[in-house]
């Protein structure tokens, strides 16, 4: 089944289009990954998606709504939810706090405290940082912060997840955690579409990956078949 | 244990409120009406820190409209002062800077940082000229009277919008809504994305403070019986509360009490010792406590508050 779809999607900024012509969907229960050179345009794809940006011309579809340049905030209670690339706490809030505010205010918007009180607990045990709820989420390590933020991102209860760059400043043993919790969250039935530069971790659990070079798309298809794609191998190692 | 613990302290705290009320509410039977008069402007100044650190204290929103809905009520009241009783013109004067507020918000409230700022500054004068315009041009005159009240009644009138806005600042901060302004002031972007209608939220709570703040002109102006727009929307106001608050510590609701308080102490004993250098002491205090206490007094005294600072 067909959870996200976009049609000839488009993001011109002056005369650089920075996303163009993009067509692609993910199904529900994948994990699909997204890859390409810097500056090819997979946060500005993100950006459109969330709705952080409208796009220029093109159309996403989300389940059934059409979802094209509507505000952020309505697209999370429609259920996407997303992390961002250089991490966006709320620095002076507790730990639960940050997690509190996505489910009193996400997709279903708990309306009793006492309820959004028990996923948050719930959520920070998901993650591993029940032990910290009480400290102030800028005194957190980079992975810890990381792993915050996909705990807010979760408890808003999205059926699609948005990860930018999850692993990136991330040591060795880190980054073979927030594989793990990536796969865990799949296995909750939440559908991740994912940017990562960590080419060890989205070639082992992506289930398809999309290549994005100056805003095209140029590739799509499993990691055996993009890992033998002539032209991603340019584009990666040059000629 | 815990528990006990915090309903006994809640108890305390609430008979500790009660007692203050009642003798705030007692007080001006026994002293003379110099003080009462001094008693309501410190309640005024509170009124004003507060009710603007509603809105700018957890967003980090600094606004310089203040005096546009100060200045409102204090025209609110001139205009329906002599048809409406005076519980019904402070309601409306209080009313009519939300709507204003309202409206102000949805145009302003998709600027940030120094725009913003500059922007609400400029809405108040120009409120400000719109009025003397329109006077000038229609009604032919500058100034207006205000029906006038005794300043007992004052007092108490601002007694009780002082208490309204200590219960609502307070509220606020309990409130989902109270967190999902202090998240927007942290990362305005994530707050949209967590499903929060930032525009919505921003604009309700600068309503509200615009509400205290146009409650408290529209009292307060039947205090001064003559007013023109330079009074009334005098951009002191503006800067008043922003200094207060700073002063006494943004962070907290007792720092903007503290802050109002220890200002209209300093600025009543400097006008009265120091007429002709007030001005300049004035400055220099409060360039020194903005070098001094970047946290505020409160913050200074409470705990962790000095290791906070850089």
């Amino acid at each position: 089944m067909r959870i996200l779809e976009t049609e000839s999607l488009t993001k011109n900024f002056g005369g650089l289009a920075a996303v163009s012509e993009v067509d692609f969907h993910i199904d529900a229960g994948e994990i699909v990954g997204l890859i390409g050179p810097n500056g090819a345009g997979k946060t500005t794809l993100f950006n459109l998606i969330s709705g952080s940006l409208s796009p220029s011309s093109g159309k996403t579809q989300f389940n059934e709504h059409d979802i094209t340049g509507k505000r952020p905030y309505k697209i999370c209670k429609l259920g996407i939810a997303r992390t961002f690339q250089l991490v966006q706490l709320f620095g002076h809030l507790t730990v639960r706090e940050n997690v509190q505010l996505g489910s009193l205010f996400g997709m279903f918007g708990h309306s009793k405290w006492s309820e959004a009180d028990e996923k948050s607990s719930e959520l920070l045990e998901f993650v591993g940082l029940l032990d910290s709820e009480n400290a102030l989420a800028k005194d957190m390590t980079i992975a810890n912060q990381k792993r915050l933020e996909v705990a807010r991102a979760l408890a808003t209860r999205p059926e699609l997840l948005l990860l930018d760059e999850v692993m990136a400043g991330l040591n060795p043993t880190e980054v073979s955690e927030a594989i793990e919790l990536v796969r865990r969250i799949r296995d909750k039935g939440i559908t991740i579409f994912m940017i990562e530069h960590v080419m060890k971790a989205i070639m082992g659990i992506s289930d398809r990956i999309i290549v994005l070079h100056y805003g095209l798309k140029i590739a799509e298809g499993t990691p055996a078949e993009i890992a033998a794609h002539e032209k991603v191998i340019e584009i990666y190692l040059g000629t | 244990m815990d528990n006990i613990k915090a309903t006994h302290k809640k108890q305390c705290l609430l008979a500790g409120l009660c007692l203050i009320i009642v003798i705030l509410s007692t007080t001006p039977i026994f002293i003379q009406p110099y003080m009462v008069i001094f008693l309501t402007s410190i309640f005024l100044y509170m009124v004003l820190t507060m009710s603007w650190a509603i809105f700018s204290g957890p967003t980090r929103y600094i606004s310089l409209a203040s005096a546009a809905f100060f200045g409102t009520g204090i025209y609110v009241s001139a205009i329906l002062g002599e048809a409406l009783p005076l519980i019904a013109v402070v309601f409306a004067g209080g009313v009519i800077s939300f709507l204003l507020a309202f409206i102000i918000g949805i145009l302003t409230l998709r600027l940030r940082g120094m725009y913003f700022i500059i922007f609400t500054f400029v809405s108040s004068e120009l409120i400000r000229n719109f009025i003397l315009f329109y006077e000038n041009s229609y009604t032919g005159t500058i100034g207006r009277w205000v029906v006038s009240v005794d300043s007992t009644t004052v007092y108490y009138f601002m007694l009780v919008i002082f208490l309204m806005t200590l219960g609502a600042a307070y509220a606020i901060t309990r409130t989902r809504f109270g967190l999902a302004l202090r998240s927007i002031g942290e990362a305005e972007e994530a707050s949209d994305h967590i499903g929060i209608n930032v525009v919505m939220m921003k604009v309700l709570a600068f309503a509200i403070s615009a509400f205290f703040m146009g409650a408290s002109g529209a009292i307060m102006a039947t205090r001064w019986t003559y007013i023109d727009p330079l009074i009334a929307f005098n951009p002191l106001y503006s800067f008043m509360p922003v200094l207060m608050a700073i002063f006494g510590g943004v962070e907290h609701i007792h720092g903007h009490m503290v802050g109002a308080i220890i200002f209209s102490v300093l600025e009543e004993v400097l006008i009265t010792e120091f007429p002709y250098h007030y001005m300049l002491l004035f400055g220099i205090i409060l360039i020194a406590a903005i070098v001094f206490l970047p946290q505020g007094l409160v913050g200074k005294w409470s705990k962790g508050g000095l290791k906070e600072t850089p």
